[in-house]
């Protein structure tokens, strides 16, 4: 498993515990790069709990997180990081961060990887456009230097803020929004806030992208077209998605590899068309016994 | 509310039975407050008095006032909310909206030379200092203050501390080594914002109710230290003889080499009050200009942010720590400022100015001006503080009211009832609307309600 070619993401052993409740049990998967990695399983499985470990707002209670930035050679030096205690290891050719050791802002901000909620949350009285504004926060931090340059009115600033809402159009564009751009983000209806809140994501230039049930509330149209968006994401900008969904068919039009929970535990990886056959995959969605399986695909036809 | 026409029909028997109902309810509650009176007569004997006529005519009034209200009023108010909401002409809306920053701003340069003109010299000094600076100090203090609870939306409630901090930063320090204004006042807006950030660390995980008690502790602390250490603040008794502003090294006073001298004026206090008023209308202005500057900023941006949803904010990679400390070191150094500045006005401070009233003036003006915007800030400044002042003029109310009617004891009683009806009207504050900070094609004003409030 160790040193795996194009593997961006490594969990290992993630176990998460919440007072006496076991909310992630001895967890290890792992994501490759340029692909949409789907985490399914019935509610209360763990799989929000593992997306606040992994983009850092949970430390987990055991296991570790790993990942890489250029090239895969780097994750041999895997031991050499974790037995450093330091957060990340730098190489000249590559970068390997520790996740569990990052605070969530860093993770996003160092590491490069975003996140969308399950519940979404935008930033309702702030408009389209300061939404997606507000996601290049550091690098605009950066030209306005520290604020200071930028309450004196450098022009460093204003071309650095150009650029940004140049960002922002592109992305308005790709995901429908431009005409509403002057509009606030608590004003768009539901489909589009979704929209938005990946795009949000995206503009904080990410190299891996969480998506906690982005197909939720929408309807068939749009949950196509949230299909096509996610896979023009991964196509064009050579981005890894990890997703948590429950639309199966977005799960299984779309993911090149999926990992299943259960109760805190992985009770199936692989393909997504092995997963769909496993029996214990259909047994704990349509909460049966392992006995019954059999009975239940022939109804659902499968 | 089936059908309109019947509902809308004045309900005689309600309208009368309310009235009666409330008369009844006033006549129990002014009963003892009003109808009983004890007096000491001749012989120092205190004495039971009944006082009827005025208890009848109070509840006949309230029984009146509860009938007008059932059968006006609320027809009245059913039919308007019934009526379709006519928009206000767009074209007039924008004029408005164009030219009324400059005219305000042009009015505040030329305020003193006309109040000069209106009232003569003799007359002046009042209507530019109790009016003029005294307001701009609260106009400022508010506009700090809405940097920390308008756009970072996090509850302080011992803003005053800072303001203190700033008094007696320059108090101290020109008295001790005669260090000039203009030095000064940058220092005591560092040392102003640096307890600031110093208060801002304990309180960094606390939210809504629980940040409030925490900073309202904490301008406590500061006033009871101030009281308290007496060697250096010398306690109750204030700091006196605080060096008073010199016009660049010019002092005011009627020496030959005072202001008026030099410039071949005649010598007046006013010279000193109206250099004090473009002192405070500058460093205001500057406030207004640096936060109208900060909210088109990444970190403007990342308070409101902040204010509106703050695990997404972290999520977006943003250290909310560092946002929240600059916030409440940015709201501290206007203080500082303001504060230096009232240490070189009044040339007198004591801990009685730094109480936990102030910190609920400054607040009350931030949240009835709307919180976040900066014309909702002024124009509830120039209400709560000129309105105070006001009260002192209204000598005509003592011809109605008998000569020992003082209006300004009123005053807490009108701002509390003018707060409880712009709390009913306008919930979000005067001017609730927010500005987008930028914008694509064109500037469209975020409604209220989708606003979050912030929690600390």
């Amino acid at each position: 498993m160790a040193g795996n070619g194009d593997t961006i993401l490594r969990v290992e052993h993630l176990t998460m515990r919440f007072g006496g409740l076991v909310a992630v049990d001895d967890l290890s998967f792992e994501a490759r790069q340029g692909n949409i990695t789907a985490l399914i399983g019935p509610n209360g499985a763990g799989k929000t709990t593992v997306f606040n470990c992994i983009t850092g707002f949970y430390k987990p209670s055991e296991g570790r997180i790993g990942l890489r930035h250029g090239d895969a050679s780097v994750w041999g030096e895997l031991e050499t990081l974790t037995d450093s205690g330091k957060r990340r290891l730098a190489r000249a050719h590559g970068t390997l961060y520790q996740l569990e050791r990052m605070p969530e802002y860093l993770v996003t901000q160092q590491a490069r990887v975003a996140r969308t909620f399950q519940n979404i949350r935008l930033f309702p009285g702030m408009t389209v456009l300061e939404n997606l504004l507000v996601a290049q926060h550091n690098r605009l931090m950066l030209a306005s230097g520290y604020t200071l340059f930028g309450i004196l009115g450098f022009p460093s600033y204003a071309t650095a803020e150009r650029a940004a809402i140049e960002k922002a159009r592109l992305w308005l564009e790709r995901i429908g929004l431009l005409s509403r751009a002057d509009d606030s983000a608590g004003d768009l209806p539901y489909g589009a806030q979704r929209r938005l809140e990946i795009a949000r994501a995206m503009c904080t230039d990410p190299l891996l992208l969480c998506l906690d049930e982005p197909a939720a509330g929408l309807n068939p149209r749009e949950s196509a077209e949230l299909n096509a968006l996610l896979l023009a994401i991964r196509d064009e900008h050579a981005i890894s998605i990890l997703l948590i969904e429950h639309d199966m068919s977005v799960v299984m039009e779309i993911s090149d590899h999926v990992v299943v929970l259960d109760y805190g535990v992985k009770i199936a990886d692989g393909e997504s068309e092995a997963v769909r056959n496993d029996p214990k995959v259909i047994a704990a969605y349509l909460g049966v016994a392992d006995e019954d399986v059999a009975k239940v695909e022939a109804e659902v036809g499968l | 509310m089936a059908d309109g026409a019947p509902n809308q029909r004045v309900d005689m028997a309600r309208a009368l039975r309310d009235a009666g109902f409330t008369a009844l309810l006033a006549f129990g509650l002014f009963l003892p407050l009003i109808g009983f009176q004890t007096v000491t007569n001749i012989r120092n004997d205190l004495i039971l008095t009944t006082r009827w006529p005025l208890l009848f005519a109070i509840v006949a009034v309230v029984g009146a006032g509860r009938l007008a209200f059932s059968l006006v009023f609320e027809p009245w108010l059913k039919q308007r909310t019934l009526r379709p909401v006519a928009a206000a002409p767009a074209g007039w809306r924008a004029v408005f909206a164009k030219w009324f920053t400059p005219f305000a701003i042009g009015f505040v340069i030329v305020y003193p030379p006309l109040v000069v003109a209106l009232n003569g010299f003799g007359g002046a000094v009042k209507w530019i200092d109790n009016f003029g600076i005294q307001i701009l100090i609260y106009v400022m203090l508010g506009w700090g203050l809405n940097i920390v609870v308008g756009l970072a939306g996090l509850l302080d409630l011992g803003y005053v501390a800072f303001y203190a901090v700033g008094a007696y930063s320059y108090a101290l320090l020109a008295k001790t080594f005669g260090l000039a204004f203009w030095l000064l006042l940058p220092l005591a807006g560092i040392l102003s914002s640096f307890w600031g950030i110093l208060l801002g660390f304990p309180v960094l995980r606390l939210r809504g109710d629980y940040l409030a008690i925490v900073t309202l502790a904490f301008g406590e602390i500061i006033r009871i230290v101030i009281i308290n250490w007496v060697d250096l603040t010398n306690g109750y008794a204030g700091i006196t003889g605080i060096p008073r502003p010199t016009f660049f090294g010019i002092p005011f006073n009627a020496d030959d080499d005072g202001f008026a001298a030099v410039f071949g004026l005649e010598f007046s206090p006013l010279y000193r009050v109206i250099f004090l008023y473009y002192v405070i209308l500058a460093l205001a202005l500057l406030t207004a200009f640096v936060t109208v500057r900060l909210r088109r900023l990444p970190v403007g941006r990342a308070w409101e942010a902040l204010r509106e949803d703050e695990i997404a904010c972290r999520s977006l990679g943003i250290n909310t720590t560092n946002t929240k400390l600059t916030a409440f070191a940015m709201g501290a150094m206007f203080a500082g400022f303001a504060g230096s500045f009232f240490a070189t006005r009044q040339g007198f401070i004591s801990p009685e100015s730094f109480t936990f009233l102030e910190s609920a003036t400054i607040l009350s003006i931030v949240v009835l001006g709307g919180m976040g915007s900066q014309i909702g800030v002024a124009i509830a400044a120039i209400a709560m503080i000129g309105g105070t002042e006001i009260m002192r003029e209204l000598d005509f109310l003592k011809q109605i009211f008998g000569p020992t009617f003082d209006p300004t004891q009123y005053r807490m009683l009108l701002f509390g009832f003018a707060m409880v009806l712009i709390m009913i009207w306008r919930p979000r504050g005067l001017i609730a609307t927010r500005e987008p900070s930028v914008f694509l094609k064109e500037r469209k004003s975020i409604s209220a309600d989708l606003i979050n409030e912030g929690h600390g």
